[in-house]
């Protein structure tokens, strides 16, 4: 029993516990609050806290959100009312803020009154002012001085004249990257985003583009899947002689050589200039922050001109001042970008332009692996984008499938009812009483948080849109999923494919870790072997380690230029493999990844099974002259299969839905062909315009064919 | 009486099991050894051993502050540490008194309620993050502790039902017998003879439950947007973003936050299998 003194402190310590997780930060005096997506402790990040230190306003509450998800908690948070009064962001979004209601008109454009023009420009939407433009960014060449030290004239002059370290390549550049591609695609004419919101890179010209890109990969000029990571990596480590990037990569050399930037060139091929994209980042007001007069003082300040001397400063940043700060006319690297973002092109800003990125960046890299020709891969990628344009479903009358939920409803509970009834009669349901209320409190809860989000989610599938123009659309989202959005039953990213890479992706893991989990557990529950408990501690260490630290830690090691698993294959001459840019290989760093980490379970519980095989039975058969293998086949594993056969169904929902490994390893590369149905849900609902109704009918039907899947298994088993 | 093996055939087995342990080990060994080095990026060699230890990547990922100058790092351990205990109690406290009904008494909805209680195991996590999404921001819980505690609640409360089932049926029931004929009633008997017989399997119910509550990702990563309250998966996650990977800091985030729950792991797995398997669980 406790003693009384430690069940006080006990209960003290629930109490502190308790306030603390139900304090909420929300005071009286509301501070204005400011959202921003900059790097913790990078230059721009500091040059933000020094602009805010001096405002005159007052405190100001700033919150750092992660980029990945930015647009995503704007969307949430905001129209609620409890997001920011001011964030900053790129212009390219204010179509989609303005539809939303995210971002509200400036009362007076009398903040931008001495900006530049084209930056107010680009952040005016249908002749409405909606931000105040801060700084523009845009992608510059950066070059290596020792091996580059004349600026080229064009880009084949860089190739011809550069000197590269050994075994270094000439120009980093994230070549998978569609962001990065711009300035190629604008050498050749080609846009991304065609008239009338179509997509714009499917011409001649667009495929022009990207087999250049792909020629100089070819002729190692460029390097091979390169990451932004890696490209800085590699000129910060002086293995390539100049590469394409943006103010932002200046921070993240550590140690560099002695390096300049210039403008992109041009190409000589087509004569055209290598125009990169601009971004111009902004401060936009949402509808709260317009309300109090603080939030405007506050935008005011932050374009003001000593905002700009410490974002220029500090930030190494070009502001959009319309005469340039004193950093700007001092600084080479500045007047570089400033020089480069007067020649870029600014980025479209209609919400169409977002869903460009996804689709071209997967026909970038179908066409550097060699995979497909530039013009498929493209007229691929238009599929793609229009199948994310698509129309929402049009509005269907309710009242049937209301209808059809009433009558389900009243049926089961006529069931329940006749049940109750019978129960009454023979009096069991008195005798249940006292067991109701043992059972009430987790019932209540999990009604509350089990089952509503459950049905929730499944309602949700029923519906399409949001905000004036939800609507609801009753079976559509079935009905395009399961006809695979009128395109090939087996076409890229159709509900059966993904469904058939589901399929193998279960059955190979469970195989592997019944076969590996069996087989190590039968060795060690040999009564003649030693160390057994120090292997068994060792066996199950991936177990201990949580799962998204294994998956992280496996896509370090499947890393192609720095992986551990390329280099033990270089021990046995083999050459480095790109392991996420082939199905086949990619779809095997995932299983290795996940059977590395189911394994161990298989081995517990195998030897856990085998404890209940006595050796009597063994020993009778040995006397009746089987051999080892009948003694397994016909005795061993008939007697462990009932122990066995839960954990491989158990094993397998959770393979099924193995989100961590299939997310984090491959992340569905190459072109989503690794994607299970999890992560394909997952991509629908939070990327890809947030088609949550289209996600939660992926979520159903996965729930559908495991639900199926398992009653069919136990029936079998049951038999 | 089992034939002794010969020598060489013990050899063989030994062999087999020192190359799965080889394999078990050596993303650890990566880790490790990529945690204690001062680089950024992991070198590619097929033997990683700590050739010259450093703690800079282990100082670096443990000294974070926030902008304003707060220990970043010693508030999301305290997030982790709130959130995963809060979910572990409210997951036994829920089901302490559900389970022992399961284990001991038949009612009338009993088996349609435990069927309907596995049957919403097999919903995926992914899946219900959106409705939740949806309700906590309704609610205005996103982004708070408590909100993390009510999404891993769901999960943690099916989860110790099952478990804690398991464990009371274990229990002989002459036990609460035995104390009944003594005066005490039904309840007083669950509360005095049970409980403190179950007390083990309560503890490894709590720690299991706390242990997934301190490992879950993707919930946390789509829930939490400040980086106050982040848990720290979501902070390990965020090292190895596409545009700037740090595997040395992952690494080194990956020891400090896997450590423990290793070792709990350990004090609480071999109690695991059976509760496992008796009832399915979300992975």
């Amino acid at each position: 029993m406790i003693s009384s003194e430690a069940r006080r402190r006990l209960a003290a310590c629930v109490a502190l516990l308790a306030a603390w997780l139900l304090s909420s930060p929300a005071s009286a005096a509301r501070p204005l609050v400011l959202w921003h997506a900059y790097r913790e402790g990078g230059a721009e990040q500091r040059a933000l806290s020094a602009i805010l230190s001096r405002f005159p306003g007052g405190q100001i509450e700033v919150l750092a959100v992660p980029f990945e998800g930015y647009a995503t908690k704007l969307h949430a948070a905001v129209p609620r009312g409890d997001g920011p009064d001011v964030f900053i962001d790129a212009h390219e979004r204010i179509g989609d803020f303005v539809a939303r209601g995210i971002v509200a008109e400036l009362p007076s454009p009398e903040p931008c009154a001495s900006l530049a023009e084209s930056a107010v420009r680009a952040v005016t939407w249908e002749g409405k002012l909606v931000g105040v433009p801060l700084s523009q960014k845009t992608l510059a060449l950066y070059l290596n001085t020792a091996q580059v030290p004349d600026d080229p004239p064009d880009l084949e002059a860089l190739f011809e004249r550069a000197r590269p370290a050994p075994g270094g390549v000439i120009l980093a550049h994230a070549s998978g990257s569609a962001y990065a591609h711009a300035p190629f695609a604008a050498a050749f004419g080609a846009v991304f985003l065609g008239p009338d919101d179509t997509f714009g890179l499917a011409t001649p010209e667009g495929a022009s583009s990207i087999e250049l890109v792909a020629a100089l990969t070819r002729r190692g000029l460029v390097p091979e899947d390169a990451t932004p990571s890696l490209v800085s990596e590699l000129f910060g480590s002086g293995k390539a002689s100049a590469a394409i990037g943006g103010p932002w990569m200046a921070g993240d050399l550590r140690a560099p050589p002695p390096y300049r930037v210039v403008p992109l060139p041009r190409l000589r091929a087509t004569g055209r200039p290598m125009r990169p994209l601009l971004t111009v980042e902004a401060a936009f007001l949402t509808p709260r922050g317009r309300d109090g007069g603080a939030a405007v003082a506050l935008v005011t300040w932050l374009a003001s001109e000593q905002a700009a001397e410490l974002r220029a400063r500090v930030g190494r940043t070009v502001t959009t001042r319309a005469t340039p700060t004193s950093a700007e006319r001092t600084d080479p690297f500045l007047l570089a970008f400033a020089r480069a973002a007067a020649e870029a092109e600014p980025m479209p800003s209609r919400p169409a332009m977002r869903l460009v990125f996804e689709p071209t960046d997967r026909a970038l890299r179908k066409v550097l692996r060699g995979d497909a020709s530039a013009r498929d891969a493209l007229a691929e990628a238009a599929h793609r984008f229009d199948d994310v344009r698509r129309p929402l479903p049009p509005r269907v009358d309710a009242t049937p499938y209301v209808a059809l939920v009433g009558v389900v409803l009243l049926g089961l509970s006529a069931v329940a009812a006749r049940r109750a009834r019978e129960a009454v009669a023979t009096g069991a349901l008195r005798r249940s009483l006292p067991a109701y209320g043992y059972v009430a409190f987790a019932a209540v809860a999990v009604l509350v948080l089990v089952v509503a989000p459950l049905v929730a989610g499944a309602a949700t599938s029923f519906f399409a849109g949001r905000g004036d123009d939800a609507r609801f659309v009753g079976l559509a989202h079935y009905v395009t999923i399961l006809t695979a959005r009128g395109g090939a039953l087996l076409g890229t990213g159709s509900f059966y494919l993904v469904l058939l890479v589901t399929v193998l992706w279960t059955a190979a893991n469970i195989t592997l870790h019944v076969l590996l989990g069996g087989a190590l557990g039968l060795l060690l529950s040999r009564r003649d072997l030693r160390g057994k408990a120090i292997y068994r501690v060792l066996l199950i260490v991936p177990w201990a380690v949580p799962s998204y630290v294994t998956a992280l830690a496996w896509k370090g090691m499947f890393h192609r230029q720095m992986g551990a698993v390329n280099a033990l294959l270089a021990l046995v001459g083999v050459e480095p493999v790109s392991w996420f840019s082939r199905f086949s290989t990619a779809f095997s760093a995932n299983l290795l990844t996940n059977v590395w980490l189911g394994f161990p379970f298989f081995v517990v519980v195998m030897m856990g099974a085998l404890t209940s095989v006595p050796d009597d039975v063994l020993e009778a058969a040995m006397v009746d002259g089987a051999t080892r293998l009948e003694r397994l086949l016909r005795v061993t594993l008939p007697m462990v299969r009932p122990v066995l056969a839960p954990a491989v169904a158990l094993g397998a929902v959770w393979t099924f839905n193995m989100f961590n490994v299939v997310f984090l390893v491959s992340s569905g590369d190459p072109d989503g062909t690794t994607d299970i149905l999890v992560s394909e849900a997952y991509r629908w609902a939070f990327a890809r315009e947030a088609q949550l109704g289209y996600a939660a009918a992926y979520s159903v039907l996965i729930f559908a064919l495991l639900f199926v899947g398992s009653r069919a298994l136990e029936r079998r088993s049951a038999s | 009486m089992i034939r002794r093996a010969s020598a060489w055939e013990l050899a063989l087995v030994h062999a087999a099991l020192v190359v799965a342990t080889a394999f078990a080990l050596y993303p650890v060994l990566w880790v490790v050894t990529l945690a204690l080095s001062s680089s950024r990026v992991p070198e590619p060699t097929a033997l990683p051993l700590p050739t010259r230890p450093s703690l800079d990547n282990l100082r670096a990922v443990l000294g974070a502050t926030s902008s304003s100058g707060a220990w970043l790092f010693g508030r999301q351990l305290a997030n982790s540490v709130v959130v995963s205990l809060a979910t572990a109690a409210a997951g036994c406290l829920f089901a302490l008194p559900a389970a022992y009904a399961l284990a001991r008494f038949e009612f009338v909805g009993k088996r349609t309620g435990v069927s309907a209680l596995l049957a919403t195991q097999m919903f995926p996590t992914v899946a219900s993050a959106i409705p939740l999404y949806v309700i906590l921001s309704t609610l205005g819980l996103l982004d708070t502790r408590t909100g993390l505690v009510v999404c891993y609640a769901s999960t943690s409360i099916p989860f110790s039902v099952f478990q804690l089932r398991s464990a009371f049926e274990a229990i002989p029931r002459e036990l609460e017998e035995a104390a009944m004929v003594d005066g005490a009633t039904r309840l007083g008997a669950f509360v005095r003879v049970v409980l403190p017989a179950a007390r083990p399997a309560i503890a490894v119910t709590f720690l299991f439950s706390f242990m997934s509550a301190w490992n879950e990702f993707i919930l946390a990563a789509t829930l939490l947007s400040r980086e106050e309250s982040f848990t720290l998966p979501v902070l390990l996650s965020r090292y190895v973003g596409e545009h700037d990977a740090d595997w040395g800091r992952f690494a080194a985030g990956a020891l400090v936050v896997s450590a423990p729950v290793m070792a709990l792991f350990y004090l609480t797995q071999r109690h695991l299998v059976g509760g496992l398997t008796s009832g399915g669980v979300k992975g």
